[in-house]
């Protein structure tokens, strides 16, 4: 191993991306992000959730857009090109998550992420993996793997 | 960057591990087409038609993979090879007769070898007990205990261990090679006689023996004694033969290899120089099959070096299977990855898209008023299908191996059941896409099991009713207008309709009082929760139903309808697409979304005028030339609209469903007719009712595929069913 994979692969913590979603800030860790681009319109896919935006066409695979506001119930996102699609990786799949802007990236050591604060809501349970303190600032981490819906074993009988 | 090292990854890392492990998936790969040669001989000679090659074919089948097993220090499977090869060779040298009885334990043998194959390939076991069984019948037959001879085989396989090597693949080349009969002797005597027949063929004695003298130094003699006069001499007879004297440092076999494409073609001796001649004819074949386990020589191993062996192992096992096949006339092949394949259809599929997007910027920049380009457009267009169609055809297999497997299927349920059932296979060259040919494998078994277990009858019951005891169970493949059909149809006692309703019925699959025709009856039998047998049978009743069959069956894109006739028996035929990579759809447009309607359940496309279009209840019917079919709004129904599509302004799809039951959708436009790639949605999202995949349009941008028969399903159950997956309640 030389130097620079080293170095990349040190002590200095994980590295996150850091998201805007209305006033709120959430994270992911970049290693589960595959690229970052902006917003293109989505084919509507029937009979999914409502937080499913469509899917969309990257380089010739078809993949589905999360509006993370509504999964989070924040809000509904009016998509317009202002907006941004964060491609991610969550386990075999790649999801392309709508966002409101991307702000950062954050270098964290693992101590200073903290337990989620137990506030008896689901959506917290669900999707946030921790929280940062950050100048004042509170980020959430994101955990990916309840993002999509939930594919009960598919047309069960 | 995290994009560009994910795509990367799968190429690199080749270390020797990797080597070493892919030489023994080779090594399996090869296993599988050994078993199918192994039990397609073995039910040649069970039918009567075997000759001496089928018993030679068998038995060399089972001696290399006995070889192979024994590089690889697989020692169940050696073991039980060791004496299955053994027996065969009492049968092939006349010393044992091919009697039914044997030939049944025979075949039973097989089954296992299969299994033990599997078992050393899944790194389990198999169980001990059939194989000890098995292996005393085995020894009953030949007269020699079962355990003397395996344990007098096995030090040959454990030789001077390879590890010390570092080096273990190299052992395959060994395995493999079988006859163990290094030939030292610095040349060769060859009698080569050719036939009228290899001339034929295309072939040339002075080619054969230019290459031959590259080999070294070669005395060639010419003996034209038999050369008749010249009135007598039929121009395209074969008359001379030649004694060749080669000096050479190759071995033997490499001297055999120069004459490998004709050696059903002439007659070919070769002897060492100095050595004594073979009297039998032709010799490869004797040579090939020493019954003698395989012996590895310590000095020859010393002296390769091990790294360029590692090609030569390849090239060699390659001849080795080619020869080792039954059918010689078989055109050459290569392995090729699969990976490579499906990267190749993937571009191909790339192309389609971008021939699409061309076409459409051409027409946007109104120059397709061009004669030469609508005609150069015409002409991509034409042979991007015939690429495509190109790329098809390599990743299409014949079901041959797939309905072999199911004759092992037949025998075990028949055995199961006490029942005596015959599977007769045809058109079993029929070519498949190899991923349809793996999908049919499950439905396929569960199938033929269901025909040997439900469908034939006992045998007491057969005679009674004037048939022969043993039944017979059809499995055939064919292809028709652009479709594959395979059926399995049995000559048992048909669809017990009465049975199956009352069945049903009891089941609250349907009202008591519902008037069902006789192939709504047959029908049932898919329907989720429905199986026939009361008693749970070891066979067939797992719980699982038809209905999994025509699931698996449909997510490949197929159907599957049954027709059934009281005492005659019961057909189940499946119908499938050629390809799952590419299908051609109706472009149509319905609320401002495309959609692509697949073309082959479309019967027609019409105009209607609003009068035909009537309301019952919530849904609505269509009068199409005055029969009355249910109309579905896609719109509407897939939720896109609340509004209902404008009859004044819209387009029927008339459709047949898989049940055969006709229908029609609706919507707004018809935009083009075209080939479309099929994207999987499932592979980052998953299954979506109603929709059967996506699709990339010329302009980029993604069109969903219509599933016609579930949403024709979904429209006629109003009331949310509780199959569908219950995504929004998450």
């Amino acid at each position: 191993m030389t130097e620079e994979a080293q170095h990349f692969g040190s002590t200095d913590g994980n590295e996150f991306i850091s998201f805007c979603i209305g006033e709120q800030e959430y994270c992911i860790d970049i290693m589960a992000i595959r690229e970052i681009r902006g917003w293109t319109p989505a084919t509507i896919l029937p009979n999914s959730p409502d937080y499913v935006q469509g899917v969309i066409n990257l380089r010739g695979s078809v993949l589905p857009i999360v509006d993370l506001a509504k999964r989070l119930q924040i809000k509904e996102t009016e998509p317009s090109e202002r907006h941004v699609i964060i491609i991610t990786q969550i386990g075999t799949q790649i999801v392309g998550l709508l966002v409101d802007s991307v702000s950062d990236i954050l270098t964290v050591q693992d101590d200073i992420i903290q337990p989620t604060p137990d506030v008896a809501s689901e959506v917290a349970n669900a999707f946030i993996g921790g929280v940062i303190a950050l100048d004042e600032r509170m980020i959430s981490v994101l955990a990916l793997e309840n993002i999509l819906p939930n594919f009960v074993e598919s047309e069960a009988a | 960057m995290p994009f560009i090292e994910w795509r990367l990854k799968p190429q690199t890392g080749d270390n020797t591990l990797d080597t070493m492990e892919s030489i023994k998936q080779t090594f399996f790969q090869e296993c599988e087409d050994l078993l199918q040669d192994l039990e397609s001989g073995l039910i040649l000679m069970n039918d009567g038609e075997g000759d001496d090659e089928t018993i030679n074919s068998v038995f060399r089948a089972v001696h290399s993979i006995k070889g192979g097993a024994g590089a690889f220090e697989l020692t169940d499977l050696v073991k039980f090879a060791h004496i299955f090869e053994n027996t065969l060779d009492e049968i092939r040298s006349d010393r044992l007769e091919a009697t039914k009885e044997v030939l049944t334990v025979l075949l039973q043998s097989s089954d296992l070898l299969m299994d033990l194959v599997e078992a050393a390939r899944e790194g389990g076991s198999c169980n001990e007990e059939r194989s000890q069984k098995l292996m005393d019948t085995l020894a009953g037959f030949i007269g020699a205990p079962a355990e003397t001879p395996t344990e007098t085989a096995m030090p040959d396989f454990e030789p001077q261990s390879m590890d010390d090597m570092g080096f273990q693949p190299l052992v395959m080349d060994f395995g493999f090679d079988g006859d163990g009969d290094d030939q030292q002797a610095a040349g060769f005597s060859i009698h080569f006689t050719p036939t009228a027949k290899m001339y034929a063929h295309g072939n040339e004695t002075a080619r054969l023996l230019a290459t031959l003298a590259s080999l070294g130094d070669m005395k060639t003699t010419c003996e034209h004694a038999d050369l008749p006069d010249f009135d007598d001499l039929e121009p395209e007879g074969s008359y001379l033969s030649w004694d060749i004297e080669l000096t050479t440092e190759n071995e033997e076999e490499d001297v055999r290899e120069n004459f490998e494409f004709v050696e059903d073609d002439c007659e070919l001796i070769i002897t060492p120089l100095g050595g004594i001649s073979l009297p039998e004819l032709p010799v490869l074949e004797d040579l090939e099959i020493e019954p003698t386990p395989v012996a590895i020589e310590p000095e020859t191993l010393e002296v390769k070096a091990p790294e360029p062996e590692v090609k030569k192992t390849e090239t060699k096992k390659n001849t080795e299977t080619k020869t080792a096949k039954p059918n010689t006339g078989a055109p050459a092949t290569i392995r090729i990855n699969l990976e490579r394949v499906d990267r190749l259809i993937n571009l191909v599929g790339e192309l389609v898209i971008n021939q699409a997007m061309l076409t459409e910027c051409v027409v946007d920049a109104g120059l397709s008023q061009d004669p030469s380009v609508s005609s150069g457009l015409d002409e991509f267009k034409q042979l991007t299908r015939d690429i495509q169609e190109s790329v098809m055809a390599i990743r299409a297999q014949p079901v041959q191996p797939l309905f072999q497997r199911m004759s092992r299927i037949v025998r075990k349920a028949a055995s199961a059941t006490e029942k005596s059932v015959k599977l007769v296979l045809e058109g079993e060259f029929t070519e498949v896409d190899k991923t349809i040919v793996e999908k049919l494998a499950d439905p396929l078994t569960h199938m033929i099991r269901n025909a040997v277990d439900h469908g034939i009858e006992s045998p007491e019951k057969r005679v009674e009713n004037g048939k022969p005891e043993e039944g017979i169970v059809t499995l055939s493949a064919a292809h028709r207008s652009g479709k594959i059909i395979i059926e399995v149809s049995d000559d048992g006692a048909g669809v017990n309709r009465e049975r199956v309703k009352q069945i049903a019925i009891d089941k609250n699959l349907i009202q008591e009082d519902a008037n069902l025709s006789d192939s709504d009856i047959d029908n049932l039998l898919f329907m989720p929760g429905f199986s026939t047998v009361e008693t749970i049978s070891t066979l067939s009743g797992r719980g699982v139903g038809m209905d999994v069959v025509k699931r698996a069956i449909q997510s490949i894109g197929g159907r599957v309808v049954i027709s059934s006739t009281p005492g005659k028996g019961s057909t189940f035929t499946i119908s499938l697409p050629l390809t799952l990579a590419i299908l051609d759809g109706m472009l149509v447009t319905t609320a401002g979304q495309t959609l692509v309607v697949p073309l082959t359940s479309i019967v027609e496309t019409l105009i209607p005028s609003p009068e035909d279009i009537h309301p019952m209840g919530s849904n609505s019917v269509i009068n199409i030339r005055g029969t009355f079919v249910p109309l579905v709004d896609v719109g509407h129904e897939l939720g896109f609209t609340q509004e209902p599509t404008d009859t004044n302004n819209c387009v029927v799809l008339s459709i047949m469903t898989d049940d055969g039951v006709q229908s029609a959708v609706l919507v707004d436009t018809i935009q083009d007719q075209r080939q479309v790639v099929i994207k999987s949605l499932e592979t980052n999202y998953g299954h979506v009712p109603c929709i059967a995949a996506a699709t990339i349009l010329g302009d980029g941008r993604i069109a969903l595929i219509l599933d016609v028969d579930h949403l024709i399903e979904q429209a006629g159950q109003r009331t949310p069913s509780p199959e569908l997956p219950q995504i929004a309640a998450e």
